[in-house]
């Protein structure tokens, strides 16, 4: 088995072209698996972690720019470094997703990158950049473009990415409100997702957004569910008001997210507890992060 | 202790305490083996003994990583061994055709059954299970050819490219559709492994209050980490030395034996160091493998599982299906307890009997049954085989009976403790078999013992101490609380009239002036600290601080299995006899020099001490004669085979209990659970390691607690459909509470210092507390382990 070790993005896109058998290894907690288990014999690999370009973040306007090789350690940090805003308060839906994935270990190496890379319907990350309406950078030696999160997963464990292109970052808009994600698994920690929900509220734009995991083909925004509620929060003046949710809304938006699932029986668990645990969570969350938004007016209020 | 060239080497550094004796060659050898001084030297002699928590020599290896197991196993110029497996759970074999793969650079070997030099078949109890198969497959995974090559990946694509022509038959995976009179027979003699019956008492009794349930216990895997490895040293005359992870040398000795068609003077095993076992390492797995694959090519061959292959190597415990009814008066007085268990034995019958033969006999539970009606069968399927795993047995039985007991004490408007120990047995009840209870036996006392400790604070708003975790799924939302209590009892060692034994070899020398004691036992250190237990009685009955425990291997007489918790009892037993008859020669020694009449006289510190008199002189002044050494077998007192009609008679050696506490959060609208408590009272009957016993409780509690929420081998039409950690779940730290536990220590007049097993019975009494809890937050009946969100949060 060959192994690249490219040190530029420039040599990594030039080394994609040339060996397009080679597959991309970022933290290799999804390729060492394969490997192990005999799944996977790539005739190379092509090893990321050396490319400079793709590690680091910087928020840019509105716009969060997550490098390809961030790890999920650094997705949920909390302390500042070099004068930027931690990552785990620029973004965090992402931090509270990316606290739930694996173990220490595993937040150690992983990246956001690789679990792109990987676009299992379990992603973690998945659900919370459908929610806030992320694109994800690709890049190739013809050039750069940014894929809408929304054309991304095209099927169960494939995305968009043509064969010589690489990921380069994840472009994420800067939160205006508050964000929740919430994940089943039957057990308290390392446990890939049973289900997983994420919501993010949007009250500059008007905008709601969600995300599925674990509970399609590929993770899912349900999109009845952001217009019922859009159309809820609008009618009744509630972005202005801040008052409080009605008890109908936050059911009749439960009720839509689980419509919008179409999950199996696994050994993970039913189809028919999915689609009822997703209710509960897209209830919960919503008041959740209804309570944050409540709170966050009262506090400009004040100040 | 000879040095042989061909032994396999370690990494420098690495102990061989509990991993084979040798080096490669090159490397010069420590000597005396591999112990590691540390471990030699504890201090003055009687502090570090029996009943106190002396560290474990394996203890700083294995936390540094620097342990070897058998995974570790090397040998230059070995090489590699694989599995070929069925990929269905029943089929004929119509023809294997190996020549692709034999042409395939780097091959060596391509075995089929037809290379199989012995009796093609193997089995605890009964020899029914092929080493390679060779005309039927039984299960998914069942081994067909092996292929050894000088590289792993050489040899798992030389498997590949052997052709099996299989014709698929339908797999009988219903255990009672599988007694049917016209389901296909799996085995010469019928799918029946056994039929165990216990008739006691009025045969149609009637109560005022009756309850009656069925349950259903799932397939648990033991998931030890160190998945199965071996290495087979070939040598070069005919015979073979085999170092491998198990959990009973001699027995597997014997099968491999059979199979190879050798003596066994040229089947010399060596234990490897063993990752875990609970019961996953009694039968057979690489073992024959291993050794043909080195007798055929002349090489030393290593054979290691993948943790997907480990699932298919190993025997998991039996999922059971159970109907009770029982009946008390309306004081609240057992009357009646009738069962019927069906226990899915697999593909081969393994320990089946054994395990139906603790389901029934100790499936009323702890408690005094004037009138017992129980058949246990043992069922032959085409779904993976089952045998031992912790608890064998009683685990599951105690998921019923358990329940019931809360379903009756509900019925009769009793509080569930209270109802427990007014039934509950005592030191001289009858238990179902007949057998009176001969010892310590404080049912009642260890559930008020529970029950008496502080309950938890309730919750704090750290998403890790809530249902789900950090998957943030509630802040609050939908929690109820809920308390549970059990109890369960185990046999210790083996049962049922089986000459249950021990081997100690005790040698008492001086070494640079020093004396030293060395014992040599062929018991199997799977992880539980019997290697310390060794040195410890060595250092009471010798009063010698420097206690070498020698590589456990066949070259001693069998020290029984590493299981029933009765290593401590009977190995224990072993290594004190054997001291007691290495110190009477001593002694004599001493009474020789005859300088005066001397009385009590006793060793301890190094000394030869008497009454009423000064030190009779160092024990190292005795030894300037020669060392001393001893070989004891020991048994612990036989028991009797019960009737076949009634189950009576004195079937156990011992028993031992446990009581369990549980207290959870469960999240009722998502079913999700976090166990709060998990508190703890078991009486040892002597603790000889304090926190050697502590850490059984708590990783027995772990794996109950386990079993009620999480774990389970899932399987469709014989198909495993979880192989893996990421499926098949174990708890993890957020998963297990923090436990008190309470050890009580009323001595078994019978055992070598009183011990009482400890390993199996908080595995036992765990988890039924667990789902008890549960059931006492939902409301649910939850008449299945494990315990899954559906089944709490799903439609009722
Ligand atoms: C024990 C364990 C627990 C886990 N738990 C979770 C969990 O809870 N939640 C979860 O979501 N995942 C989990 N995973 C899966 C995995 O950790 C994540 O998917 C992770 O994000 C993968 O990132 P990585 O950097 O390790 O990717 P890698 O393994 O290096 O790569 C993954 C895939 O992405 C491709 N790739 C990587 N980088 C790029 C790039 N820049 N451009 C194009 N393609 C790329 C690779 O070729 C590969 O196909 C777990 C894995 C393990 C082993």
């Amino acid at each position: 088995m060959e192994f690249l070790r490219p040190e530029s993005l420039g040599e990594a896109l030039a080394a994609r072209a040339a060996h397009p058998e080679a597959v991309p290894l970022a933290g290799g907690t999804d390729v060492m698996v394969e490997l192990n288990f005999a799944r996977r014999r790539p005739a190379a690999l092509l090893d990321l972690t050396r490319v400079g370009e793709l590690t680091g973040w910087h928020a840019d306007g509105g716009t969060v720019r997550v490098g390809a090789g961030v790890t999920y350690a650094e997705l949920t940090g909390e302390r500042a470094s070099g004068g930027q805003t931690a990552l785990g308060r620029l973004l965090p839906g992402l931090a509270m997703a990316a606290r739930t994935v694996g173990s220490p270990q595993i937040r150690n190496r992983g990246t956001i990158g690789g679990n792109l890379g990987s676009a299992s319907p379990a992603g973690d990350c998945h659900p919370v950049l459908l929610a806030s309406g992320a694109s994800v950078e690709a890049a190739s030696v013809r050039g750069r473009r940014q894929v809408p999160i929304d054309d991304f997963f095209t099927g169960v464990k494939r995305n968009a990415l043509a064969p010589d292109e690489l990921i380069t970052a994840v472009l994420v808009p800067a939160p205006g409100g508050p964000e929740q994600f919430a994940k089943i698994g039957t057990r308290n920690a390392m446990v890939i997702a049973v289900a997983a929900f994420a919501i993010v509220l949007d009250p500059v734009r008007r905008r709601v957004g969600t995300g599925i995991g674990s509970a399609a083909p590929t993770p899912v925004r349900a999109v009845a569910a952001e217009r019922l509620l859009a159309g809820a929060l609008a009618g009744d003046g509630l972005w202005e008001s801040r008052g409080p949710l009605p008890e109908q809304v936050v059911t009749e938006f439960g009720q839509a997210v689980s419509a919008a699932a179409s999950p199996i029986d696994d050994v993970r668990g039913t189809a028919g507890y999915r689609k009822q645990a997703l209710a509960v969570l897209a209830s919960r969350t919503l008041g959740w992060a209804w309570r944050d938004y409540r709170a966050a007016g009262q506090q400009a209020g004040r100040g | 202790m000879t040095t042989s060239g061909r032994e396999p080497g370690r990494e420098p550094g690495q102990s061989g305490l509990l991993a084979p004796a040798g080096r490669a060659p090159s490397r010069p050898r420590r000597a005396p083996d591999g112990v590691p001084a540390e471990a030699d030297r504890p201090g003055a002699g009687e502090t570090a003994g029996i009943g106190t928590s002396v560290r474990r020599p394996d203890g700083r290896l294995k936390v540094t990583g620097e342990f070897a197991y058998g995974s570790d196993l090397w040998m230059d110029g070995m090489l590699w061994g694989v599995t070929l497996r069925s990929p269905h759970p029943h089929a004929r074999i119509r023809s294997v055709q190996i020549g692709e793969a034999l042409a395939t650079t780097g091959v060596h070997a391509v075995l089929t059954s037809a290379d199989v030099p012995g009796q093609n078949a193997y089995g605890l109890e009964h020899a029914d299970q092929p080493v390679l198969a060779a005309d039927l497959v039984r299960y998914a995974g069942e081994p067909v050819a092996l292929v050894a090559a000088d590289h792993p990946e050489t040899a798992r694509l030389a498997a590949s490219r052997i052709m099996v022509d299989y014709e698929v038959l339908p797999p009988v995976t219903d255990p009672v559709a599988a007694l049917a009179p016209d389901a296909p027979a799996l085995h010469p003699g019928g799918n029946l492994v056994r039929h165990l019956k216990i008739r006691k008492g009025d045969p149609e009794p009637t109560a005022d209050v009756v309850v009656a349930g069925s349950y259903q216990i799932g397939m648990q895997d033991q998931a030890f980490l160190g998945p199965e490895a071996g290495l087979a040293v070939p040598d070069g005359a005919g015979g073979v030395e085999l170092f491998v992870s198990t959990q009973w040398l001699h027995v597997d000795q014997r099968q491999i034996c059979a199979a190879l068609g050798l003596p066994a003077e040229r089947v010399r095993l060596v234990l490897a160091g063993v990752g875990g076992a609970f019961g996953g390492r009694e039968d057979l797995s690489m073992h024959v493998h291993a050794c043909l694959l080195a007798l055929h090519t002349g090489k030393p061959v290593k054979m290691v599982y993948s943790r997907e292959e480990s699932f298919f190597g190993h025997v998991h415990r039996h999922p059971v299906w159970i109907d009770y009814e029982h009946g008390a008066s309306s004081d609240g007085t057992l009357v009646y307890v009738t069962a019927t268990m069906h226990l899915d034995g697999g593909a081969y019958a393994s320990s089946t009997p054994a395990v139906v033969g603790n389901a029934g006999t100790m499936g009323a539970g702890p408690y005094v049954v004037p009138n017992v009606r129980i058949d246990a069968y043992g069922v032959y399927t085409n779904n993976p085989p089952c045998g031992a795993m912790r608890g064998f047995g009683s685990v599951q039985a105690a998921f019923g009976y358990e329940a019931q007991m809360d379903k009756l004490a509900a019925a009769l408007g009793m509080d569930p403790v209270e109802f427990r120990c007014k039934n509950a047995m005592r030191m001289g009840s009858e238990g179902p078999t007949g057998q009176v209870l001969d010892s310590p036996a404080p049912v009642a006392e260890l559930l008020r013992r529970v029950q008496r400790m502080p309950l938890p604070e309730s919750g704090s708003a750290d998403l890790r101490s809530l249902p789900g975790g950090v998957g943030n799924t509630t802040h609050g939302e939908g929690i109820v609380r809920g308390i549970g209590y059990a109890v369960g009892y185990k046999n210790v060692g083996f049962s049922e009239g089986f000459d249950d034994y021990s081997t100690a070899r005790v040698r008492l020398e001086l070494t640079g002036g020093e004396p030293v004691v060395t014992v040599h036992t062929a018991a199997a250190e799977v992880g539980q600290g019997l290697v310390t237990i060794e040195q410890q009685i060595c250092r009471t009955e010798l009063g010698v601080g420097t206690v070498v425990v020698v590589p456990k291997d066949t070259s001693v007489g069998s020290a029984g299995s590493t299981s029933a918790s009765r290593q401590t009892y009977v190995t224990g037993g072993a290594v004190k006899a054997a001291c007691e008859a290495v110190r009477e020669r001593l002694l004599a020694r001493v009474r020789e020099r005859g300088e005066r009449e001397l009385a009590g006289l006793r060793l301890a510190d190094g000394l030869v001490l008497a009454d009423g008199a000064g030190p009779v002189g160092a024990i190292g002044e005795f030894l300037d004669a020669g060392p001393i050494e001893e070989t004891v077998q020991w048994r612990h007192r036989p028991t009797q085979p019960i009737d076949p009609e009634t189950g009576q008679g004195f079937a156990h050696v011992q028993y031992a209990f446990a009581a369990h506490r549980a207290v959870v959060d469960v999240d009722t609208e998502l079913g999700l659970v976090k166990v709060v408590a998990l508190d703890c009272a078991q009486d040892v009957g002597r603790a000889l390691n304090p926190q050697a016993v502590v850490g059984q409780i708590q990783g027995g509690s772990a794996q109950g607690l386990g079993l009620a929420v999480m774990e389970e081998i899932q399987v469709r039409d014989g198909l495993i459909a979880n192989p893996s950690f990421t499926d098949y779940l174990i708890p993890t730290i957020l998963d297990v509470p923090p436990m008190r536990i309470d050890v009580l220590e009323y001595p078994d007049p019978h055992a070598p210092y009183g011990v009482r097993g400890v390993g199996e019975p908080p595995t036992i009494s765990s988890g039924p507390a667990v789902v008890a809890a549960i059931r006492a937050a939902t409301g649910r009946d939850l008449a299945r382990v494990p315990v899954r969100p559906e089944h709490i949060a799903g439609p009722a």
